[in-house]
């Protein structure tokens, strides 16, 4: 082996992940050292000397990709706070998990912004729900809690205005469960507090300088708004939270130089409902079906991400079955469809922002409906799926997809499940892609609006920690089912798309690659399914407990999916506090770190084009604001 | 040349209008019909028109597996020995397994002894808060809780009628029989009989034989319903009785509650004295 600390560039860049750890300490002896609890992976680096190391992982040891960086409060097990961030090279292979510790009172960690950019929204969550202190970054600011909010709602000494209790499931549900609605026992508005120094007149204020006060705008809106000042062609627009074109509730402050955007402030939280706390107070099953609710496009991904974190964790332990190789197949094709689903609205949506409103994506959906059918027959829900459980599944395919009449003026289908599948998958899934691109790829108005619009750069896709067909438009061929393989990708053959122009059109090329990679893939899980009939989708022939044994550690669960690259952090504190609560789970949500580079993609280009522009870099909005 | 692309797409959306008025000529008033072939056809591979299910003058029928807020089981109408008895066992695992935590239970206890008796005294779901999940179903190990195909529950008032309690969440096994008859034939060959566990146990541990206490059309069915208080409803879909409008189900005083215990006592004590005889 080569002595690390020797090494020339490109061997150092090739280093496996032991060989950068053991290079890391020997440059930086006294700041970097092994994190050695139970369980735990990677190294914990001082948090004075973190931006330094931080600039060695990524320059010299080429983990040129930040992919999460969140924070945990150790509250009762160390009593310090942890930023943990997960670092990864855009040419494949696994993380490089490095974290620094803080104190609780007042904490502060230098922030990252300056080496990876891509740090800036996941430092102001951490800022916003843990009350950590980032020196160095420009804009630290709340992100998904408003200005004004009463303290960090993370932290595990907070506690939300609803309080039962700290873990679920609760004392008073079972056996002497009288019902109560909580809002008869705490009536709303009794139960809000504000900090001390806040001003409450000024929430009512609705001047146009303090709707945008909070913000950190790189301009001077008051100087925008004085008429009597410079004369000037700049305005301020405030797009939604409530307009048809923010896929929801998000808001985009812009500024405007007549039809030209100067810049983009991107304003979330409205839909936040802290699924995190939420996650926290569950036991570790109860999430699954709160994780459904994150992207509620492609339940099926979510759910994968997250029993992939779970049964890492369980891996750790002595009894543990991984699943069987029917129950990976059944999980990569739902999976595949839920992308094809994805893809399809993506594209749909993205068209309804440019002006061709609804009649493409009509014709897309018509297929999402059968594949949504399908989960239905299977999972029992068309879009809240529910279907994976840790070591299996909630159940296997249904002999026939098959409905019982139960209503009046019902209507009956029954088919056979292989058929319906072979039928979709061979027949009318390749049919819509090509209508599809019949419709649009060629089409003189779609190539005039998208090409050369948005445009992102490799580098700053990277830099910025953009993930999924935003990345891979601009250049990057980094799709996490290759790089960093998992289930049974590995055997199965599809290519990565790729597409170098950086712009919205190489994001909608991308897509249709996608669908049209998803198919080869459903193509050769079919004859796999059919291999496999019979077999148990549980290792041992028995469903899962209810309340799986999850020994001590940390684990980081992260699929492809139709968005990006989806993550779960999750730390298990085994017996301590409750052995079936997870002490952290934090999801690293594509849709709201997609959203960093926006920015620097809207600057100018034209009002009508922000619109298309956030379309294509497809976010929904139960993820970004969790 | 420029345009073509265009063209060309435009061509397609021609298609697609032209094909659906196609779709209307093949089937005709056929289409609207409610026979299952042609909504098949409609609906099938072969079809290129407008596949629009028209709601709520026609509904797809759901899928077995389908799911919407829970309902219990209770022993048929016409059972021998058990009839309109719940199937819980009041073990709260359901409640424990609950995401939103929206199932509460009440466990019986016998007055003379104290100790809880396999039977719930109240069961409540605030189906506000249930997210559909079908964990309840899914862990039972008495197959007494199963998730319901009805999915029409708006009401004008949420909050008299959005906390189901055991009146209205009970339904007979039948009726899970007639709405998943697959799955319900699955859980019988686990449990390896058509009713409760425990019928098959009690059946064994008395003399009688286990054909004696098999869901049967037997002589002895004709006179056990009419004396059980709680008679389960008509099979299949029975209509729950609605409380009064500003009712509060969940809310009810000692007294209410002192006297379901009272019923749920007695039914116990008929139960008893019938198996006894």
């Amino acid at each position: 082996m080569v002595s690390p600390a020797l090494a020339p560039d490109d061997v150092v860049n090739a280093l496996s992940i032991e060989d950068s750890i053991a290079y890391l300490k020997s440059k930086h002896p006294d700041a970097v050292a092994d994190d050695e609890r139970e369980g735990y992976s990677g190294v914990l680096v001082q948090a004075s000397k973190l931006v330094e190391v931080a600039r060695a992982i990524r320059d010299d040891l080429g983990f040129d990709y930040l992919s999460s960086a969140t924070a945990v409060d150790y509250l009762g097990a160390g009593d310090h706070m942890e930023m943990v961030y997960h670092a990864y090279r855009t040419s494949g292979g696994g993380a490089l998990v490095f974290k620094a510790q803080t104190e609780r009172e007042d904490p502060e960690i230098p922030s990252l912004v300056r080496v990876w950019r891509g740090a800036d929204f996941q430092e102001r969550e951490a800022w916003d729900l843990y009350g950590i202190k980032f020196p160095g970054h420009p804009n630290l600011r709340r992100i998904l809690m408003w200005e004004g909010f009463h303290g960090h709602p993370m932290r595990k000494d907070w506690r939300e205005a609803y309080y039962e209790e700290e873990q679920k499931p609760f004392d008073n549900r079972w056996p002497g469960g009288h019902a109560h609605r909580s809002e008869e026992k705490n009536v709303f508005g009794k139960n809000v507090t504000y900090p001390p120094d806040i001003d409450l007149n000024r929430l009512m204020d609705t001047s146009e300088s303090e709707v945008y006060a909070s913000l950190g705008l790189g301009v001077d809106v008051e100087r925008i708004l004085d008429k009597d000042g410079f004369e000037t062609n700049e305005l301020v627009v405030n797009m939604g939270p409530h307009h048809p074109s923010t896929h929801g509730v998000f808001r985009m402050v812009l500024t405007v130089d007549g039809e030209t955007v100067t810049s983009l402030e991107p304003v979330m939280g409205y839909l936040h409902r802290n699924h995190e706390k939420i996650g926290e107070r569950n036991t570790y099953l109860h999430n699954i079906p709160f994780t459904d609710r994150l992207d509620y496009i492609s339940s099926m991904g979510n759910n994968h991400g997250y029993v992939l974190a779970v049964e890492q964790l369980m891996s750790l332990g002595r009894k543990y079955n991984p699943p069987t190789y029917r129950c990976e197949a059944i999980r990569v094709m739902m999976v595949e469809l839920s992308r094809i689903v994805n893809h399809l609205w993506a594209i749909g949506f993205w068209l309804n922002d440019i002006g061709a409103f609804f009649t493409p994506v009509l014709y897309f959906i018509q297929e999402r409906e059968r594949i949504l059918d399908f989960f239905e027959a299977v999972a029992g829900s068309r879009m809240m799926c529910n279907y994976m459980r840790f070591g299996g599944l909630f159940g296997d395919l249904p002999e026939r997809i098959k409905s019982v009449s139960n209503l009046t003026n019902d209507r009956i289908r029954d088919y056979n499940t292989m058929q319906f599948l072979t039928e979709m998958v061979n027949e009318r899934i390749p049919r819509t892609i090509d209508e599809l691109e019949q419709l649009l790829t060629q089409n003189e108005i779609l190539l005039e609006r998208s090409i050369g619009v948005g445009i992102l750069s490799g580098d700053d896709a990277i830099n910025y920690s953009a993930a999924g067909p935003l990345l891979r438009g601009s250049g990057v061929a980094y799709d996490v089912r290759r790089a960093d393989p998992y289930s049974i990708y590995p055997e199965l053959d599809f290519d990565v798309a790729v597409e170098q122009d950086g712009d919205m059109y190489a994001r909608y090329r991308v897509r249709v690659t996608e669908l049209r990679e998803s198919v080869r893939i459903l193509k050769q899980i079919l004859p796999r399914l059919e291999a496999t009939e019979g077999e148990s989708i549980w290792a041992d022939g028995k469903p899962g407990a209810y309340a799986p044994r999850v020994p001590f550690g940390e684990a980081y669960g992260r699929v492809e999916n139709g968005k990006g690259e989806l993550g779960y952090y999750v730390v298990s504190a085994g017996g301590r506090g409750g052995s079936s609560n997870p002490w952290r789970y934090h999801v690293r949500a594509p849709s709201f770190i997609n959203l960093t580079p926006m920015g620097l993609m809207s600057s100018g280009y034209k009002v009508a084009d922000i619109v298309g522009i956030l379309g294509s870099i497809d976010i929904v909005l139960g993820e970004t604001d969790r | 040349m420029y345009g073509t692309g265009l063209a060309k797409g435009l061509m397609l959306t021609l298609r697609h209008f032209i094909d659906s008025f196609v779709d209307d000529l093949r089937y005709g008033l056929r289409k609207y019909s409610h026979s299952t072939d042609n909504f098949g056809l409609r609906q099938g591979t072969e079809a290129k028109g407008v596949i629009t299910v028209q709601y709520p003058d026609e509904k797809v029928a759901v899928p077995e597996r389908f799911r919407f807020v829970p309902f219990l089981i209770v022993e048929d109408e016409d059972h021998p020995t058990r009839s309109g008895k719940d199937w819980c066992t009041s073990c709260g695992i359901c409640a424990k397994v609950c995401p939103p935590q929206c199932i509460w239970i009440v466990r019986g206890n016998d007055p003379n002894t104290g100790r809880p008796v396999p039977e719930p005294e109240a069961f409540f779901i605030d189906i506000d808060i249930c997210m559909n999940c079908g964990y309840c179903a899914e862990y039972c190990p008495f197959d007494a809780i199963k998730m319901d195909h009805d999915y029409e529950l708006a009401s004008y008032d949420r909050t008299s009628h959005h906390i189901h309690d055991k009146e209205k969440l009970s339904k007979p096994a039948s009726y899970w029989r007639s709405i998943a008859p697959t799955r319900a034939y699955e859980e019988m060959l686990v449990r390896g009989t058509w009713e409760h566990k425990d019928a098959a146990k009690e059946a064994r541990r008395g003399s009688a034989s286990p054909r004696a206490s098999s869901r049967a059309q037997e002589t002895q069915a004709e006179a056990a319903p009419a004396a059980v208080a709680t008679a389960a409803a008509e099979a299949p879909a029975p209509p729950a009785a609605a409380p009064a409008e500003g009712a509060t189900p969940w809310s009810e005083d000692d007294a209410k509650r002192e006297e379901r215990r009272r019923k749920a006592l007695e039914r116990k004590a008929k139960r008893a004295a019938r198996s006894g005889g």
